[in-house]
C-alpha cells in the first residue's frame, strides 16, 4: 500500500515544467545566456535595436530548443566549440600574414592552402575552414545516405547507429561551415561581412543542415532509422547541387550584398522560409517511399501510369526550358537525353520496388507511420513557410515599396502555400489519408523546387540574388 | 469541414435553396477548386513578363496573340477583373465557412460533454472499464487531480445515476480555425485597398484617362492628373535630380501613365552612393527636404535602401539612382580637315547639340556619364589588385539628318593597355551590339595631342607633299637618273596616302587587289606600295615630332617609336570610326539623381493584421491538439461499482493514444484498480 501512496502521490502531484529540467538543462541554458550575452558585449556597436532582439530572441529559442529536444544541446555545444576554434586559430594567423603585408582574402587563402607551405595551416586545410568543413559535411551526408540504405536492407543495427551518427556530424560540420564563414566574410573586410545565407550556395547549405535535423527529430521519435536512406537521398541531391555550384562555379567566394540585402531581415526571413523548405522535401521523400512500399505490397496501373506521367512531364518540362534558339541537333541531343533520363528512373523504379519486397514488408517503416510523419512535416513546414512569406512580405514593405509586388519570387510563394494548404485541408478535413496524398507531396516537391531555384534560373524579378 | 457535412445533412427535408447555396460555397471542393485556379493563373502571370511595353508583346507573339491576351488581361493579371472576381469568390467561400462553423466550433471549446451517456462513452474507441473498490468521491477527487496535473481543465457532475468527470484541454485549436480562416478574409481585404480598382473605375467612367505621348509631366493633360485624395492608394516613381524638387509621382498604367500629386514637395539635397572595391554600389542614400506648405512643416531625412522615410501615410524609398544632368566640357576634334579648328562644347546629360563637320551637320546627343568604370583586374596584375578604376566615361549619340545614329562611349583618362596609354572610345550602331573600340595613343604628356597633330598633317596635302619630296631627294641622292623616277615616285606616295587618309590600309589593299596583273606581281605591288608609304608616314611623323620639339639629331626613344605603330593601327582603321571628329571629355562637374519610389498603400496594416490572425490561428490549428477524457462512476446492474475511463483527440491520433495509454496506466496506480 505504501508503494501506492509513493506512486499516488507523483502521479498527483503538479508537475512544473521547470522541474523536470535536469542540472544539465541549467548548465546548458546558463552557457547559451552567458555566450548571448557576450555577443551583445562584443558587438552591440554594431547592432541596431532589431538586431539586438534578434540576438536575444535566438538565444532564448536556442534554450527552448535545446529543453524541448536535450539531443539538440549536444550538437550546439559541439557546433560552439569547433566555430570557437576556428575563429581562435584564425585571428592572430589573419593578423600575422596582414603584417606581412598580405591582403585579408589572400591571408585566408595562405592560411588554406597547403601548397604555401609557409604559411599554411594543416587545421585549416582540412578541417575548419569554411570550405573545407563544408567539404566534410557534403562527404558525411553522402556516406551517411549510403549507409542508411544498408542498414534498410541489410537491418545491421550498428549501420544504423552509425548513420546517426554520421548525420549528426554532418549537421554540425554544416553548422560549422556557415559560422566560419559569417565569421570569414567579416575578416575579407568589416563592409562585406553577412550572415550567410545570401546566396544560393549558402541557402543549399541551410537547407541540408534543416532537413537533416528535422530528420535526426523524427527519427528519435518514432525510433526508427528506415526512414533515413530517403530523406537523406534528397540531401545528397542538394549536396551534389553545392558541390557542382562550387567546383564549376566558384560559387564558394564569398561576394559583398547588394544594398537591398543589407537588412536584419534576411537574418529571420530566410532561415525561416527555409524550415519550410526542409520540412516539404522531406515529406515528399517519405511520400516517395510510402509509395515504393505500397507498390512493393500491391502493384496498382494508377501509380505506375501517375509516375510515368510525372516523370516524363519533368523531363518534357526542362528539356523546353532549355529550347531557346538552339540548333536542331543541340535539341534533338536534349530531348534524347531527357528521354534516357526518363527510362533510367524508370528502370530505377523498378529497381527500388523490387527491393522493397526483398527487405520485406515487416522491415519496412509501417504505411501509418510514414503517413503521420509525412502530415507532421507539412504541418510544421507551413506554420514556418506562412511565417517566412509574411516576413518577406514586411521586408519587402521595407525594401522594394510594397509589402506584395506580384514578383514571381511572391508569386510561386503564394503557390507553395496555396498547395500545402490544400493538401492540410484534405487531411485534415476530407479525412483523406495514404496513397493520395503522398503523390500530392511529391508533386509538391517540384512546386516547392521551382520556387526555390526554378523562379531564379528561369524568371526573372527581384530575387534576381539567387541567379546560378 | 467533415462536422459541418454532417450538420447540414441533419437538416433533412429542409434543404431550402439558402442552403444548398451555402453548401456549394462553402464546400471543401470548391475552395479547393478556387486555390488551384488562382494557383494556375498567378503562375501564368510569373511566365508571361508583366508590363511590359506593348511594343515587344506585339513583336513576340504577333499581333493577333497581342489583342486575345491583351482582351484577357494577361499582361496585367493580377489587377485583371477576372482575378479579382477568383480572390472575391475565395473570400466568399471562406466566409461560408467561416459563418457555418465558429458556432459549434465555440460550443465545442466550452462544452464538457458533462451529460454524455454511459453508453455512448463506451462506445469511444479504446474505452476502459475497472471495477472500482473504495469512496468514489475521493477517486472522483483523485481522478480530477490527474486530469489537472496533465494539463487538463475539468468539470464533473453528479447524475441521477452516475458521477461524471470531463476534462478537455487543447481548447484552443478551435479558435485557431476561426481565426486562421478571419485571417485569410482580412488579408485579400488589404490587398483589395491597395489594388488599382479605384482608377481603374475612374478611366472606366471616363473621369480620367492615361497619357501616352507627353514627355515631360507640366505637358500632361488634365485627364491624365491625379490630385493627393483621388486615389485611395497607388505606387509611383519619380527621378530627382541634386539641387531640384518634385511634388509629384509617375504612375505607370498600362501603356501609359499618370502623374500623382503629393500634398507635399520633396527636395533632393545631397545623394551619396559607395562602392565595394569591384564598383559594384554598396549603398546609396539621399538627403531629402520635405516641404509641406499645408502643414508648415520642413525638414531633412536622409534614406537609404531598406531605410524609408514614411511621413502623412506615404512612403518614400530609395530605388535607384542615375545622372541628374551633369556638366561635361568637351573638345571636338575634327577628323579629315586640318584647317578645322577645335571646338569647346560645354553641354550636359541630357543634352544636344548640332555640330557643323566635313560630313554636314551633325547632332551631338549626351545620354549617360559614368564616374567610375571599375573592371576586374587581368590576372596576375603586377600590384596585386583584384580591380582597376579605367576612370570617367561619357555615352553619346551621333545623330545625322536621316536620324541615323551611332552611339559612343568616351574615356575621359588614358587607360592602361598592356604598359600603353590609351584613350578609348567606343562606338556601336545597335545598342544591342557590343561595343568596337577605337584607341588613340597617348602621348608623351599624356593628351591626344600628337595623334591629332600627325592625323591633320597627313591630311595637309600641301605639306605633305613639301615632306614627300624632300624625302624623296634626300633618299635618291646619290641615285643616277633620280629626276626621272622623283615626281613618279612622289605621285605615288600622294595618291597612296590619299587612299590610306581616306580608307585606310584597306583602300589600298582593295586597290592592289583590283589591279590587273597576275597575283605574284600583287605581292610584288603591296611590297613596294607599303615601303613607299612607310616611308612617308615615317617622314611625316618625324615632322610631327620635331614640331613638338623633339630633338631630331637624336635617335627616337622607345616609347616613340611604339606610338608610332599604334597610331598606323588606329589611323588605318580611323574610317570604319564612322563620325569625323572625336569628342574628348575634357572637365566635368557631376549632378546624381536620386530614383525614388513614392508608395502609399492604407492596406498595408489590414494586410498586417490578417497575416497575424493566420498565423496565430495556424500555429493553434496545426500544433494544438484538442483533447477530451471522460471519467464515469457508477452502479452497474450487478451493484458493482464501476468506473469507465474514454478520451479522444482531434488529430495526431497515434499520439494520442500513446498518451492515452499513460493515463491508463497512471489512472490505474492511482485508484489501485486491478488491470
Amino acid at each position: 500500500m505504501s508503494v501506492t501512496n509513493e506512486a499516488m502521490h507523483d502521479d498527483l502531484k503538479q508537475a512544473s515544467f521547470f522541474k523536470t529540467l535536469s542540472i544539465v538543462d541549467w548548465a546548458f541554458a546558463a552557457f547559451v545566456l552567458y555566450g548571448t550575452g557576450y555577443a551583445y558585449y562584443l558587438y552591440n556597436y554594431l547592432m541596431d535595436g532589431y538586431e539586438v532582439a534578434i540576438l536575444f530572441g535566438t538565444g532564448a529559442s536556442l534554450i527552448a530548443m535545446g529543453w524541448w529536444w536535450k539531443p539538440s544541446r549536444m550538437l550546439m555545444a559541439a557546433i560552439a566549440f569547433l566555430s570557437l576554434s576556428a575563429v581562435y586559430l584564425y585571428e592572430p594567423a589573419v593578423i600575422a600574414l596582414k603584417e606581412k603585408g598580405m591582403g585579408s582574402a589572400d591571408a585566408m587563402f595562405a592560411l588554406s592552402n597547403l601548397d604555401d607551405k609557409e604559411n599554411s595551416k594543416f587545421l585549416f586545410k582540412y578541417f575548419l575552414s569554411s570550405t573545407s568543413a563544408i567539404m566534410w559535411m557534403s562527404a558525411l551526408y553522402i556516406m551517411a545516405t549510403l549507409v542508411y540504405f544498408y542498414h534498410l536492407g541489410l537491418r545491421n543495427v550498428y549501420a544504423g547507429k552509425v548513420a546517426t551518427a554520421m548525420t549528426w556530424s554532418a549537421t554540425t560540420m554544416g553548422f560549422v561551415g556557415l559560422m566560419v564563414r559569417w565569421r570569414e566574410s567579416y575578416l575579407l573586410s568589416p563592409d562585406i561581412g553577412h550572415i550567410p545565407v545570401s546566396n544560393l550556395y549558402e541557402v543549399f547549405i541551410l537547407f541540408s543542415i534543416i532537413t537533416a535535423l528535422i530528420y535526426l527529430f523524427y527519427e528519435r521519435k518514432y525510433k526508427t532509422k528506415t526512414m533515413g536512406g530517403f530523406v537523406l537521398l534528397v540531401i545528397s541531391a542538394a549536396v551534389a547541387f553545392l558541390l557542382w555550384y562550387h567546383f564549376s562555379k566558384g560559387a564558394h567566394e564569398i561576394a559583398p550584398l547588394v544594398p537591398a540585402l543589407q537588412s536584419y531581415w534576411m537574418k529571420i526571413h530566410v532561415p525561416a522560409n527555409f524550415v519550410g523548405y526542409g520540412a516539404f522535401a522531406l515529406a515528399a521523400m517519405l511520400g516517395m517511399f510510402f509509395l515504393f512500399i505500397e507498390h512493393a505490397k500491391k502493384p496498382s496501373t494508377a501509380n505506375q501510369v501517375i509516375a510515368l506521367i510525372l516523370i516524363f512531364g519533368v523531363a518534357i518540362l526542362t528539356f523546353l526550358a532549355n529550347f531557346g534558339a538552339d540548333s536542331f541537333n543541340t535539341i534533338a541531343l536534349n530531348l534524347a537525353y531527357s528521354l534516357a533520363t526518363c527510362a533510367v528512373f524508370w528502370v530505377m523504379g523498378f529497381g527500388i520496388v523490387r527491393a522493397m519486397r526483398l527487405i520485406g514488408e515487416n522491415n519496412l517503416p509501417k504505411l501509418d507511420m510514414l503517413d503521420d510523419v509525412m502530415h507532421k512535416s507539412i504541418a510544421l513546414g507551413f506554420g514556418f513557410f506562412t511565417i517566412a512569406t509574411v516576413l518577406g512580405a514586411a521586408w519587402a514593405a521595407e525594401a522594394w515599396g510594397g509589402y506584395w509586388s506580384w514578383d514571381p519570387k511572391e508569386v510561386w510563394a503564394l503557390i507553395v502555400w496555396l498547395n500545402y494548404a490544400a493538401w492540410l485541408h484534405m487531411r485534415l478535413m476530407k479525412g483523406l489519408r495514404g496513397t493520395p496524398l503522398a503523390w500530392w507531396s511529391v508533386v509538391g516537391l517540384l512546386v516547392t523546387t521551382f520556387a526555390f531555384i526554378g523562379v531564379n534560373i528561369f524568371l526573372s524579378g527581384l530575387h534576381a540574388y539567387g541567379e546560378l | 469541414m467533415s462536422e459541418s457535412e454532417q450538420t447540414t445533412k441533419t437538416n433533412n427535408g429542409l434543404a431550402s435553396r439558402r442552403s444548398i447555396v451555402l453548401d456549394f460555397l462553402g464546400s471543401m471542393n470548391l475552395a479547393i477548386t478556387i486555390f488551384v485556379i488562382i494557383a494556375i493563373a498567378s503562375a501564368i502571370g510569373t511566365v508571361l513578363k508583366q508590363n511590359e511595353n506593348y511594343l515587344d508583346y506585339i513583336i513576340k507573339f504577333g499581333p493577333f496573340w497581342h489583342e486575345f491576351f491583351l482582351s484577357l488581361n494577361l499582361y496585367d493579371i493580377y489587377s485583371a477583373g477576372w482575378f479579382a472576381f477568383l480572390l472575391a469568390f475565395l473570400m466568399i467561400s471562406t466566409s461560408v465557412c467561416i459563418y457555418r462553423n465558429t458556432p459549434h466550433m465555440l460550443l465545442e471549446m466550452r462544452n464538457f460533454r458533462l451529460n454524455s451517456k454511459i453508453k455512448s462513452i463506451k462506445l469511444i474507441n479504446g474505452s476502459r472499464t475497472w471495477p472500482l473498490d473504495g469512496d468514489a468521491e475521493q477517486a472522483t477527487k483523485n481522478i480530477t487531480q490527474l486530469f489537472r496535473v496533465q494539463g487538463y481543465k475539468t468539470k464533473s457532475k453528479q447524475h441521477d445515476d452516475r458521477v461524471i468527470v470531463a476534462a478537455m484541454r487543447g481548447r484552443w485549436n478551435r479558435l485557431g480555425y476561426i481565426l486562421g480562416h478571419l485571417g485569410m478574409i482580412v488579408v485579400p481585404l488589404g490587398f483589395i485597398i491597395d489594388s488599382t480598382m479605384d482608377i481603374a473605375f475612374l478611366e472606366w467612367s471616363g473621369k480620367r484617362a492615361i497619357d501616352k505621348e507627353s514627355v515631360y509631366v507640366k505637358d500632361m493633360p488634365k485627364e491624365s492628373q491625379l490630385q493627393p485624395d483621388t486615389l485611395l492608394s497607388f505606387r509611383g516613381n519619380v527621378s530627382i535630380s541634386e539641387g531640384q524638387k518634385s511634388n509629384f509621382t509617375l504612375l505607370r498604367i498600362r501603356d501609359g501613365s499618370m502623374v500623382q500629386y503629393l500634398p507635399f514637395a520633396i527636395e533632393l539635397k545631397d545623394f551619396r552612393v559607395e562602392h565595394y572595391d569591384s564598383g559594384a554600389p554598396k549603398s546609396f542614400e539621399s538627403d531629402l527636404i520635405i516641404i509641406d506648405k499645408e502643414k508648415d512643416k520642413r525638414f531633412e531625412q536622409t534614406i537609404s535602401v531598406n531605410h524609408p522615410l514614411y511621413y502623412r501615410g506615404y512612403t518614400i524609398y530609395q530605388a535607384s539612382f542615375g545622372d541628374g544632368g551633369s556638366k561635361l566640357n568637351l573638345k571636338v576634334w575634327p577628323f579629315y580637315d586640318y584647317k578645322k579648328q577645335t571646338l569647346e562644347v560645354d553641354t550636359f546629360v541630357r543634352g544636344n547639340r548640332v555640330l557643323d563637320t566635313s560630313a554636314g551637320q551633325l547632332t551631338l546627343e549626351i545620354i549617360d556619364f559614368k564616374k567610375y568604370n571599375v573592371r576586374p583586374a587581368q590576372v596576375g596584375d603586377p600590384e596585386g589588385k583584384k580591380f582597376v578604376n579605367d576612370g570617367s566615361s561619357y555615352v553619346f549619340k551621333v545623330r545625322d539628318k536621316s536620324g541615323q545614329a551611332r552611339e559612343y562611349n568616351n574615356y575621359m583618362s588614358p587607360v592602361n593597355q598592356d604598359g600603353r596609354y590609351m584613350f578609348i572610345s567606343g562606338m556601336r550602331t545597335n545598342p544591342s551590339e557590343s561595343y568596337r573600340f577605337l584607341h588613340i595613343p597617348a602621348d608623351d604628356q599624356f593628351t591626344v595631342e600628337r595623334f591629332m597633330n600627325f592625323h591633320a598633317l597627313l591630311n595637309n596635302t600641301e605639306r605633305v607633299h613639301a615632306i614627300a619630296t624632300s624625302t624623296v631627294s634626300t633618299t635618291l641622292k646619290n641615285a643616277p637618273d633620280s629626276e626621272k623616277y622623283k615626281a613618279n615616285i612622289i605621285k605615288t606616295m600622294m595618291e597612296l596616302l590619299d587612299r590610306f587618309n581616306i580608307g585606310g590600309f584597306d583602300a589600298i589593299k582593295e586597290h592592289i587587289d583590283r589591279a590587273e596583273v597576275s597575283s605574284e606581281q600583287k605581292d610584288k605591288m603591296a611590297d613596294a606600295y607599303q615601303k613607299v608609304l612607310n616611308t612617308l608616314l615615317q617622314a611625316v611623323y618625324m615632322d610631327v615630332l620635331q614640331q613638338e620639339g623633339v630633338d631630331s639629331s637624336k635617335p627616337i626613344s622607345e616609347a616613340q617609336e611604339r606610338f608610332y605603330f599604334d597610331a598606323l593601327a588606329t589611323l588605318g582603321g580611323l574610317h570604319r570610326y564612322g563620325t569625323p571628329f572625336y569628342a574628348q571629355l575634357t572637365d566635368f562637374t557631376h549632378v546624381e539623381s536620386s530614383g525614388l519610389s513614392i508608395a502609399r498603400l492604407p492596406g498595408k496594416n489590414v494586410f498586417y493584421f490578417g497575416s497575424l490572425m493566420t498565423i496565430i490561428g495556424i500555429f493553434l490549428l496545426l500544433y494544438v491538439n484538442q483533447q477530451r477524457l471522460w471519467a464515469v462512476i457508477y452502479k452497474d446492474e450487478s451493484g458493482q461499482q464501476t468506473l469507465v475511463f474514454a478520451g479522444s483527440g482531434s488529430r495526431n491520433t497515434e499520439d494520442f493514444r500513446r498518451h492515452y495509454q499513460q493515463l491508463v496506466e497512471k489512472l490505474e496506480r492511482v485508484l489501485g484498480l486491478s488491470k
